[in-house]
């Protein structure tokens, strides 16, 4: 039996589909797409315009607070999840479905509830605001509150995802641990601190990775609630690189942003192994 | 510290379970009351299915989810049968390369077929698939994720059962199926759960190759559906919306640990 042969048909399909991709991206990176729809090669003209492309930097710069306002809060959020599904009170099953669910819905489907609340006038966040005299505001449509708005969303489907996983390694906690901590009288502030967060800090690690790589992939809701607006406020780098393809027709342009987000993602991978090798000796 | 908790925390987890459940209960809400109670709670509000029946009715619901569940199926028997396939090769043969492949197979966790849309099209645009199901599929069908998880555990088989099963004669395929693949049923179940909701939902890979009825899925459709230029009444889109996430949703609320657990092993890698 060769082990060729049992290889072979997810060896084309990957090589089709993720190996010849990435270089065609690269290649492609250093043209230009014609007005007439042909390409052709311009070297490291192609950069030189992107790194002159507003609307690029503003794209890195929104991923980047768009990562910065989703992560900590949900990490802090999974957490205190995951502690109170890990106890034992009333309703845990309850609890931990609550949590959980947002976390098995289309993002596309809780883009549209989503884009309900954030309507103008009509959505409920401003008829809540309605309730205490307050004129209607446009959320999505101001600059200054459409990401912020946009956060909060993801924070809420992402939340329960990263709880699981702190549910996970609490689990395998020794309860000997806090209740030598009580005996001695530590305050149960103290003993998380100083006890539990340490030793959960492994899966902090993992569970900040996946969340920095799916702030990179996560744009469907770009798509249905703001197309990247108001002004590009709300854009970001995946969703620009659709736009720039599919909207704006211009592959090659599109190939040169696919070689940033691919650069970053590689930058998050050895990030990922450096981590993991340390996990490994750490446990 | 089990009697520990104290009661206001109790509270707060209770607090926040529903403020987290919100959202949903909302959406539900919405698409089964008149349109006139979308933003109004009212006990006294009758109830309707009439949103479910005119969102049904001016879009081919019906197509798309029929699309979703061909696409669903494709993608998992394919996933399950290369992967079985390559992993097998991987935790049961030693050949030359054999790390370097691994290493290539590996390359796709972190650089997934989402991001690498614009090739990806022209790759489907030349095999002359586009705006079908299967070029939603193609790029997806080997999947790292799946490797991995199985050779994982087809390396934890004991050795003692291939051998009993080499002594009676069976060939490294009939091993495979017979040993292997049985006893990696938890790890088939944990990964089919996750492929099955990651594809139900996926939407902008499925939005760019599709442009018709017959092809688009689920999604799309609803994107298509809820669209601001359609001017389709707001309490129909939330029947749409809750029409295109109740099967996962009631799954899940099914087998509730199946798939918690499921998502659990497939994080962990």
């Amino acid at each position: 039996m060769n082990a060729w042969l049992l290889l072979l048909p997810a060896a084309v399909l990957l090589i089709a589909f993720t190996h010849f991709p990435i270089l065609a991206t690269i290649r492609h990176s250093f043209f230009i797409t014609r007005r007439n729809g042909t390409e052709a090669f311009v070297g490291l003209e192609s950069y030189h315009a992107m790194a002159a492309d507003p609307i690029f930097w503003r794209a890195l710069v929104n991923n980047f607070w768009f990562a910065l306002g989703t992560i900590p809060t949900s990490i802090a959020l999974a957490l205190l999840m995951a502690i109170w599904v890990n106890r034992n009170m009333r309703g845990r099953g309850f609890l931990r479905l609550a949590f959980f669910t947002p976390t098995v819905l289309p993002m596309i489907a809780v883009a549209n509830i989503w884009l309900f609340f954030y309507t103008p006038d009509y959505g409920l966040l401003d008829q809540l605001r309605g309730l205490f005299g307050l004129a209607g505001w446009n959320w999505l449509g101001d600059p200054g509150t459409v990401m912020g708005c946009l956060i909060v969303m993801v924070v809420w489907k992402e939340a329960g995802f990263f709880m699981i996983f702190y549910l996970a390694a609490l689990q395998q906690l020794s309860p000997d641990l806090e209740e030598a901590a009580s005996v001695e009288g530590a305050s149960r502030w103290y003993t998380f601190r100083r006890i539990t967060f340490p030793l959960l800090m492994p899966t902090t690690l993992f569970v900040a990775i996946n969340a920095v790589i799916n702030s990179f992939k996560l744009v469907d809701h770009l798509v249905i609630m703001t197309k990247g607006g108001p002004n590009n406020a709300s854009t970001l780098l995946l969703y620009y690189i659709y736009e720039v393809a599919f909207v704006f027709q211009d592959p090659a342009y599109a190939a040169t942003l696919t070689v940033v987000l691919l650069v970053l993602l590689s930058g998050v991978a050895l990030v990922k192994f450096g981590s993991l090798d340390r996990r490994i000796h750490y446990q | 510290m089990n009697g520990r908790t104290h009661p206001l925390e109790v509270i707060a987890a209770w607090l926040l379970a529903l403020l987290w459940l919100a959202p949903l209960a909302y959406a539900f809400w919405s698409a089964l009351h008149p349109a006139a109670y979308a933003t109004s709670f009212s006990l006294s509000a009758p109830w309707t299915l009439e949103n479910f029946s005119r969102a049904w009715n001016q879009a081919p619901f019906g197509r798309y989810y029929l699309n979703t569940v061909v696409l669903v199926v494709l993608i998992l028997i394919g996933q399950l049968v290369l992967s079985t396939l390559a992993a097998y090769a991987f935790a049961r043969f030693k050949f030359r390369g054999s790390g370097i492949a691994f290493a290539l197979v590996l390359l796709q966790l972190m650089i997934m077929p989402d991001v690498l849309i614009v090739e990806n099209y022209r790759m489907i645009g030349k095999l002359g698939l586009l705006d079908t199901i299967p070029a939603i599929a193609l790029p997806y069908l080997a999947s790292a994720f799946g490797i991995f998880l199985l050779r994982q555990t087809f390396k934890s088989v004991p050795q003692e059962l291939v051998e009993a099963a080499r002594v009676e004669g069976a060939g490294p395929l009939q091993i495979l199926w017979k040993v292997y693949v049985p006893l990696a049923r938890p790890t088939y179940v944990a990964f089919g759960l996750v492929s099955v909701s990651y594809h139900w939902n996926n939407f902008l890979w499925p939005l760019i190759v599709t442009n018709s009825v017959e092809a688009r899925p689920l999604t799309v459709g609803l994107a298509v559906f809820g669209a601001p230029e359609t001017g389709v009444d707001w309490s129909i889109i939330t029947a749409a919306t809750v029409m295109t996430m109740a099967p996962l949703l009631f799954a899940f609320l099914l087998f509730q640990r199946q798939f918690v657990q499921s998502f659990m092993r497939a994080g962990i890698r």
